[in-house]
């Protein structure tokens, strides 16, 4: 019996829950020395000067360094005129950016010391929402004469929504909001006969190691970079910070081994922000629900530093159409700086802000014909027969069902029941309306980058298994999921499989963890490799027991290699272990997966709020998701996925958002201020299976990471806005803070009263 | 100044600075890493831990405030090689995936399963509201601790 498809309890479990992880701040470092960081206060200013001496006089102090001490090249950057030096050097661009660095014996000395360095500033104009960057004469490298730092202008044409008897235009602000992982981030750097070993929280060890290695100008062989547990991700740890990057360097100045934990409020300001984008949408189509022309434009806030943040345009571009069939799409974006926190990669990246613009357009459009939202995205998308169907931004999308998927989540979550009970409550004019919100989404999951990943299988002696893999997982489970992988083929038990990850010298390769790339490029390559070392130990089998390799078979209960149809003269794993060690062979697979491409999960989901008319105060009621992600190894890991996915979504519909005021001071730069989600604002999930497998890879298995996420925050959000809309209220921009929702009511009813 | 505390049922004497967070003494100086920090602001409940048999955020209480007083950590719940009811729970139903939250929120829910009788959803959800957990989505954190509070063992916790 197969082993995959089962809701196996992850092997991580036990140590995660006994004694914790040993994260960044856990790992003990033999005579590091604590780095703390002096961070900007202000938003945009040149540097007069900066005061160290009493600094070098607290207790502890080692060495106290500014950006003028530091040899190194700037980060790599979008444009080489934005890159980022890794500590300020002669004007600073937000607040949070590291202009100095204490070094010292023990942690609390690391926070006193750098509140002794005195930094002169001489302020500059900012300019710190993104429309303004765009179009204003501020400007962050007055050099360039633009904070544009990547364009993706398409032609727009004249006749563009010719022959539509409906057209629909609205702005739409996907705000910037903060990942939060639990753990902040944290590393250490120490030399060690010539080779820089750094231990960091990060999602991809080996692009970090090339990072610092091509900084340092060092052979990649030179540098190792461990993720220990990492506490979180979420994309904003994919690429390494120029706090992780200075570490080597003071390393080297101080010839000791330095290491930084950051606090919550450094890290609000400093680990990347997602999203923040402002979109201009345009649908339009006939009367009867049909569209047939839509265009999306988005300004995309980089923040100070453009990094991935610049280029989630080019992952929403991919997807600006969704789930429908619409004859004529059109999209645009810059890329522009501002001075903020720069923006990484969030939960989705590119593709919930996509789904986000076409899914309320939809809406939009929707009302203003006075269709069932349900009814109209039904009308529009993708037929089934369709498939491959290539989107008019040219995206290939691999399989789907997308109007399955809606019928599914209809009548699971009682569509219809629900809009009878919405009617009653108008009807009776309840100040506690509900509005029932519907999404229809379709993503690109493995999109970014190379498809294939790195594994090793290998057999050890004694018959037990170790699997190697370049994904590097923070919480997904994949060492649960990997050696279930192994133990399907090789016929050998989970316990006794052995998983190496995040070690740049144990592991040869890898691409790392982001994009809902792990199971179709890394689990795939454990899965292959494991078939070809079945071969390979079979051709062994086949030597010893004399027989033809093609009849030996692999018994997967026993774990015992035997001529077919004579089970009782076999060899064990074990025993081909010790065989081959006598023959100078290895039982060993290195395997490069090369999938052909990325996979395009899908679903519906539908959110049932509860407002309160008097209050503006919203009550996520339900939430029900179809998620398909094709075939499912773990239901287990699958569906935690999910839920993670679905409470980002709802926290960035209802409640979370970075803010600054106008002059570039953030305003939520702790937890305390930052609205993050908690158990009270969700309901527990209501999730329903569907799986359509990919033809994309063997396993048929799409991405789930971010499903979640992209799916559930239009559904909310559109719940919300539904609740409202016997007001007249169209629309309501994120968060849909009680505040917000209040105004949009009182502002209807203003209105109302004017007009009659 | 020195302080003697128990912690997980081993008394420790240590000479500690007035200002130093009992959350810091735990990890830093009895090097029980377990417990951790995941704010500044008291606000996310990483580091509960029970004090005197109640949960209490580590980083809201200075570690000589906590002199003379038996602490248990998530290493101390059950001991290296067994598992609380609390943790058994949260394993079976898949209730931590990075795990960073987890010792603070096991030890969040043994204090809410004693405090509370009568636990259902909605009071769970309630109780747990200062502790954060950016990964799960709270779904089967929610499901663990209703299961834990049903289990026999609860009384022996």
């Amino acid at each position: 019996m197969s082993i995959l498809g089962n809701r196996v309890q992850r092997r991580e479990d036990l140590r995660f829950l006994t004694s914790g992880g040993v994260y960044g701040d856990d790992l003990s470092i033999e005579g590091a020395l604590w780095v703390t960081f002096v961070r900007s206060t202000m938003a945009h200013a040149r540097i007069v000067e900066i005061d160290v001496d009493e600094a070098r006089r607290r207790p502890g102090v080692v060495g106290v360094f500014t950006g003028a001490d530091i040899d190194l090249p700037a980060m790599p950057a979008v444009a080489e005129a934005m890159s980022r030096p890794v500590l300020a050097k002669g004007t600073v661009r937000f607040v949070g950016e590291a202009v100095a660095v204490v070094l010292t014996e023990e942690r609390y000395q690391g926070e006193d010391a750098a509140e002794s360095v005195f930094v002169e500033y001489e302020p500059l104009a900012t300019v710190v929402d993104a429309v303004s960057a765009l179009t204003g004469d501020v400007y962050l490298f007055p050099e360039l004469g633009t904070n544009v730092a990547l364009p993706m202008n398409e032609p727009q044409a004249d006749d563009f929504f010719d022959g539509c008897e409906v057209v629909v235009r609205q702005r739409l602000i996907n705000q910037r909001v903060a990942p939060c992982p639990l753990e902040v981030r944290s590393g250490a750097a120490a030399w060690e006969g010539g080779r820089i070993v750094q231990h960091a929280s990060n999602q991809a060890p080996h692009g970090a190691k090339a990072a610092i290695a091509g900084l340092y100008g060092l052979d990649a062989a030179d540098v190792r970079v461990i993720a220990p547990d990492v506490g979180g991700g979420f994309g904003a740890k994919i690429a390494l910070y120029a706090e992780d990057m200075v570490l080597p360097w003071l390393a080297k100045a101080v010839e000791r081994p330095v290491r930084w934990t950051e606090s919550r409020s450094e890290s609000m300001l400093g680990l990347g922000h997602g999203r923040a984008q402002v979109q201009d949408v345009a649908i339009g189509g006939s009367r009867d629900g049909k569209v047939l022309a839509y265009r999306l434009e988005v300004v995309q806030d980089a923040g100070a530093y453009p990094s991935l943040g610049a280029f989630l345009p080019a992952l929403t571009r991919m997807m600006t159409s969704g789930t429908y069939d619409i004859p004529k799409v059109e999209f645009s974006a810059a890329s522009v700086v501002t001075n903020t926190t720069p923006v990484v990669a969030y939960r989705g990246a590119g593709r919930p802000e996509a789904t986000a613009a076409v899914e309320r357009a939809m809406d939009l459009f929707a009302a203003e014909l006075g269709m069932d939202p349900a009814a109209v995205r039904k009308l529009n998308v993708v037929a089934n027969d369709k498939f491959p169907f290539t989107t008019p931004t040219g995206t290939v999308y691999d399989i789907g069902d997308y109007g399955g998927a809606i019928d599914l989540v209809l009548e699971a979550s009682g569509y219809d029941g629900l809009r009878a009970e919405q009617a009653k409550r108008r009807e009776a004019g309840d100040t506690r309306q509900i509005g029932i919100g519907v999404s229809s989404y379709v993503e690109i999951t493995n999109g970014a980058g190379p498809p294939g990943e790195f594994a090793k299988v290998e057999i050890l002696a004694g018959g037990k298994a170790r699997v190697y893999t370049g994904t590097s997982p923070h919480g997904q489970g994949h060492e649960t999921a990997w050696t279930m992988l192994a133990s399907e083929q090789l016929g050998i038990p989970m316990e006794e499989i052995e998983f190496v990850a995040n070690d740049t010298d144990l592991v040869a390769e890898g691409g790392g963890t982001m994009g809902s790339r792990s199971l179709q490029s890394g689990g795939l390559a454990v899965h292959e490799a494991s078939i070809t070392l079945v071969g390979k130990a079979t051709q062994l089998a086949a030597e010893l027991l004399e027989a033809n390799p093609d009849d030996v078979v692999l018994d997967k209960v026993g774990g015992r290699f035997h001529v077919a149809g004579t089970p009782s003269a076999g060899r064990s794993w074990s025993e081909l272990a010790e065989a081959a060690a006598g023959k100078d062979q290895e039982l060993v697979v290195s395997h490069s997966s090369s999938p052909p491409g990325p996979t395009f999960p899908f679903g519906a989901h539908v959110a049932v709020v509860e407002v309160d008319t008097e209050t503006g105060q919203v009550i996520l009621v339900r939430l029900v998701a179809v998620d398909d992600a094709g075939t499912i190894v773990n239901p287990l890991l699958a569906e935690g996925q999910r839920h993670g996915g679905l409470a980002q979504g709802v926290a960035q519909a209802l409640m979370e958002e970075v803010r600054y005021d106008t002059d570039g001071n953030p305003v939520t730069s702790n937890l305390a201020d930052y609205a993050m989600i908690s158990a009270t604002e969700l309901p527990s999930f209501e999730l329903v299976s569907m799986a359509t497998p990919t033809p994309v890879n063997v396993l048929g298995a799409k991405g789930i990471g971010e499903s979640g996420t992209i799916g559930s925050t239009p559904a909310v959000q559109s719940a919300v806005v539904d609740a409202v809309a016997h007001l007249g209220i169209r629309h309501i921009d994120m968060p849909a803070t009680p505040e917000r929702v209040w105004r949009a009511i009182a502002t209807a009813s203003d209105s109302k009263k004017e007009h009659s | 100044m020195k302080i003697s505390v128990t912690v997980n049922g081993e008394k420790r004497d240590n000479e500690v600075e007035p200002r130093l967070l009992l959350v810091h003494y735990l990890r830093d100086v009895l090097a029980l890493t377990g417990t951790n920090v995941g704010c500044d602001t008291s606000s996310c409940g990483a580091c509960t831990i029970l004090l005197e048999g109640q949960s209490v955020k580590s980083c809201t209480v200075l570690a000589a405030q906590a002199d003379g007083a038996t602490i248990t950590t998530i290493e101390g719940l059950a001991g290296p090689d067994r598992m609380h009811p609390v943790q058994e729970a949260f394993r079976e139903h898949h209730g931590l995936q990075c795990g960073y939250c987890t010792p603070g929120m096991v030890m969040a829910a043994v204090s809410l399963i004693e405090e509370v009788p009568d636990l259902d959803e909605a009071k769970v959800r309630e109780g747990l509201e200062g502790n954060l957990c950016r990964c799960t989505g709270y779904h089967n954190i929610v499901k663990a601790v209703l299961a834990a509070a049903k289990t026999p063992a609860r009384s022996a916790s």
